[in-house]
């Protein structure tokens, strides 16, 4: 919407939305320099540069164990959640069974349970099986249920902007329903495969609350080393690995992002 | 049928035998091929089911068993009971509510920002309020201790100015505890709003000044009303996401501001008993199941009939 009131008569506005964004955007950046403090404090603005958080943070076996724990459990996460989620989000887009709509809700759904109720449900499921508690396949699989959503949903978007007699064409020139969709589908819709892996990622790298519940000693996830650290004693190798967390949680997405906007300009470009 | 029937002749009635046939086989093989396309649910459906919707009809059961291992509603009568349930409900209510009235009067400024202005500084914008999303919950908690805390940021600024004589509590209270929440939910509420509010005709506006309206009574009686769905559907979710949170005030609470989430965690880990952590579980649903309920039917009530 175009406005008709003039800039200077809005500048309230303008003044009241920058405090507002100044607010959302610098405390999160404010780990940072206080991660390269020389002082034990978590005192800002730090008084001396130094590097001895991160060599704290690198040279102590719990940060190590649980960057690699994280890392091990957003990559498994990241595969199986993509992979059954592309699969069935392809199956509501072409085939018109009634259950569709349940199917669909279903696995949106753990978007509106809230994070603590899974955490138990899914630690009740595990301490009664036996074998998954405490174990990385059995973190990856409640990862599983939260990433989700959020795959089902970026792949709907994208098969609903998707022209499926493509498949059919090819499918109609000889091609099996799986070649056709692994040749002719699946490069187009790449982007939103690459956003639903990525968010599959994130949200089990950041997931807190559900680990908390099944992930403990050797596997315990890096947010949970950080949290059960904030809890007992704060000292600046936390600002450390939060900033490691910032890095791997920000740069991504914004990455994704200029890659798809840049792409999505080149794309209008050959359409006009 | 209809086809069938205009295909009959006298002499051609297996001709429709044959076209019922095939409409037969077709039909079939439409199922058949749902059938077969359902199965690649299977794999998705088995994980949310197993792991979130079977433990969570558990949970139900579960909540409705006393601890002698009886049939019983006492694990609700507690509640009702004993005083500390009373405190953490109405404490976690209040918290609920404070947040989303500030998430309220912080995010409907920026979203009706970002729906006026034009394409680069819009995209600018979108990308500041996205960033927080982004962002782990934990490390910008973390950051509020930071920025919060005795000797930080605010206070050295507020004691240099000389605006208060020493420290103020700013943290491991209530208020850090709210600052912090606020800050993860506004988001929540800009992005609904914003997508109401792109949908809003600009020349309403400016039809609604040609008739003489303020540009303050045209928001009024305009933009308002019609950016509502968006703020209704924001306003709720932030409400009901709320009454659910675990990380922000366990750490900025400092241990003294305790919320339904954070009781339903110490009962199994302090107590190891299921029956209550199960009926407040039960609980914490079917409010978050009726907000999100109320909250469609509003949005569906107040969305203008094109």
């Amino acid at each position: 919407m175009e406005s008709y009131v003039s800039h200077r008569s809005r500048l309230w506005l303008y003044i009241l939305v920058g405090l507002v964004i100044f607010y959302l955007v610098a405390p999160s950046l404010i780990v940072i320099p206080t991660s390269f403090s020389s002082s034990r404090s978590l005192s800002f603005p730090p008084p001396d540069f130094s590097l001895r958080w991160y060599r704290g943070f690198f040279g102590e076996e719990k940060w190590l164990a649980a960057t690699w724990v994280s890392l091990r459990v957003a990559f498994g996460t990241m595969i199986v959640a993509t992979i059954t989620g592309v699969a069935a989000s392809y199956a509501l887009h072409v085939s018109g069974f009634r259950l569709n709509n349940m199917v669909r809700a279903t696995l949106i759904s753990p978007l509106a349970v809230p994070s603590i109720l899974i955490a138990i449900g899914i630690f009740f499921v595990y301490a009664r099986i036996g074998g998954l508690l405490n174990t990385i396949p059995g973190i990856i699989f409640a990862h599983c249920v939260v990433a989700m959503p959020f795959v089902i949903l970026t792949m709907s978007a994208g098969f609903n902007s998707y022209d499926m007699t493509q498949e059919m064409v090819a499918r109609s020139l000889g091609a099996n329903r799986f070649k056709a969709f692994r040749t002719v589908t699946l490069p187009q819709l790449k982007f939103s495969v690459v956003t639903s892996m990525l968010l599959a990622f994130l949200v089990s790298f950041d997931e807190l609350i559900i680990s908390l519940m099944i992930s403990s000693g050797p596997v315990a996830t890096l947010p949970r080393v950080t949290f059960a650290t904030l809890r007992d004693d704060v000292d600046p190798t936390l600002a450390a690995a939060s900033t490691l967390m910032l890095i791997v949680t920000t740069v991504p997405p914004l990455v994704l992002h200029i890659v798809t906007s840049r792409a999505k300009r080149k794309d209008r470009r050959h359409a006009g | 049928m209809a086809q069938a029937a205009v295909l009959q002749s006298p002499s051609g009635s297996s001709k429709t035998i044959r076209l019922e046939q095939n409409r037969e086989a077709l039909e079939k093989d439409k199922r058949a091929e749902a059938r077969v396309m359902f199965h690649l649910t299977v794999p998705a459906l088995v994980i949310v089911g197993l792991l979130m919707v079977a433990p969570i009809a558990w949970l139900l059961s579960m909540s409705f068993v006393a601890p002698d291992g009886q049939l019983s509603l006492e694990n609700y009568r507690l509640f009702f009971a004993e005083p500390v349930y009373r405190d953490m409900f109405l404490n976690t209510f209040k918290i609920a509510f404070i947040v989303t009235v500030l998430c309220l009067l912080l995010g409907y400024p920026v979203a009706y920002l970002l729906a006026i202005t034009p394409a680069p500084w819009s995209g600018l914008l979108m990308l500041a309020v996205l960033m927080p999303f982004w962002t782990s919950t934990l490390v910008r908690t973390f950051s509020w201790l930071i920025i919060l805390q005795r000797n930080g940021l605010v206070n050295s600024a507020l004691v240099g100015a000389g605006l208060v004589e020493r420290p103020i509590p700013l943290v491991h209270n209530m208020t850090g505890t709210i600052i912090g929440m606020v800050h993860i939910m506004v988001p929540f509420l800009i992005l609904p709003l914003y997508a109401s509010m792109k949908a809003i005709d600009g020349n309403l506006m400016r039809a609604a000044a040609n008739l003489g309206s303020s540009p303050a009574h045209a928001f009024a009686r305009v933009y308002l009303p019609l950016s509502m769905p968006g703020l209704v559907a924001g306003t709720i979710m932030v409400f009901v996401m709320c009454l659910g949170f675990y990380i922000t005030p366990a750490l900025l609470g400092g241990g003294k501001v305790k919320m339904i989430a954070q009781r339903i965690e110490e009962s199994l880990s302090l107590y190891a008993t299921w029956g209550p952590a199960a009926a407040l579980a039960v609980l914490l649903l079917l409010m978050t199941a009726l907000c999100l309920g109320l909250s469609l039917m509003l949005v569906r009530r107040l969305t203008p009939e094109v």
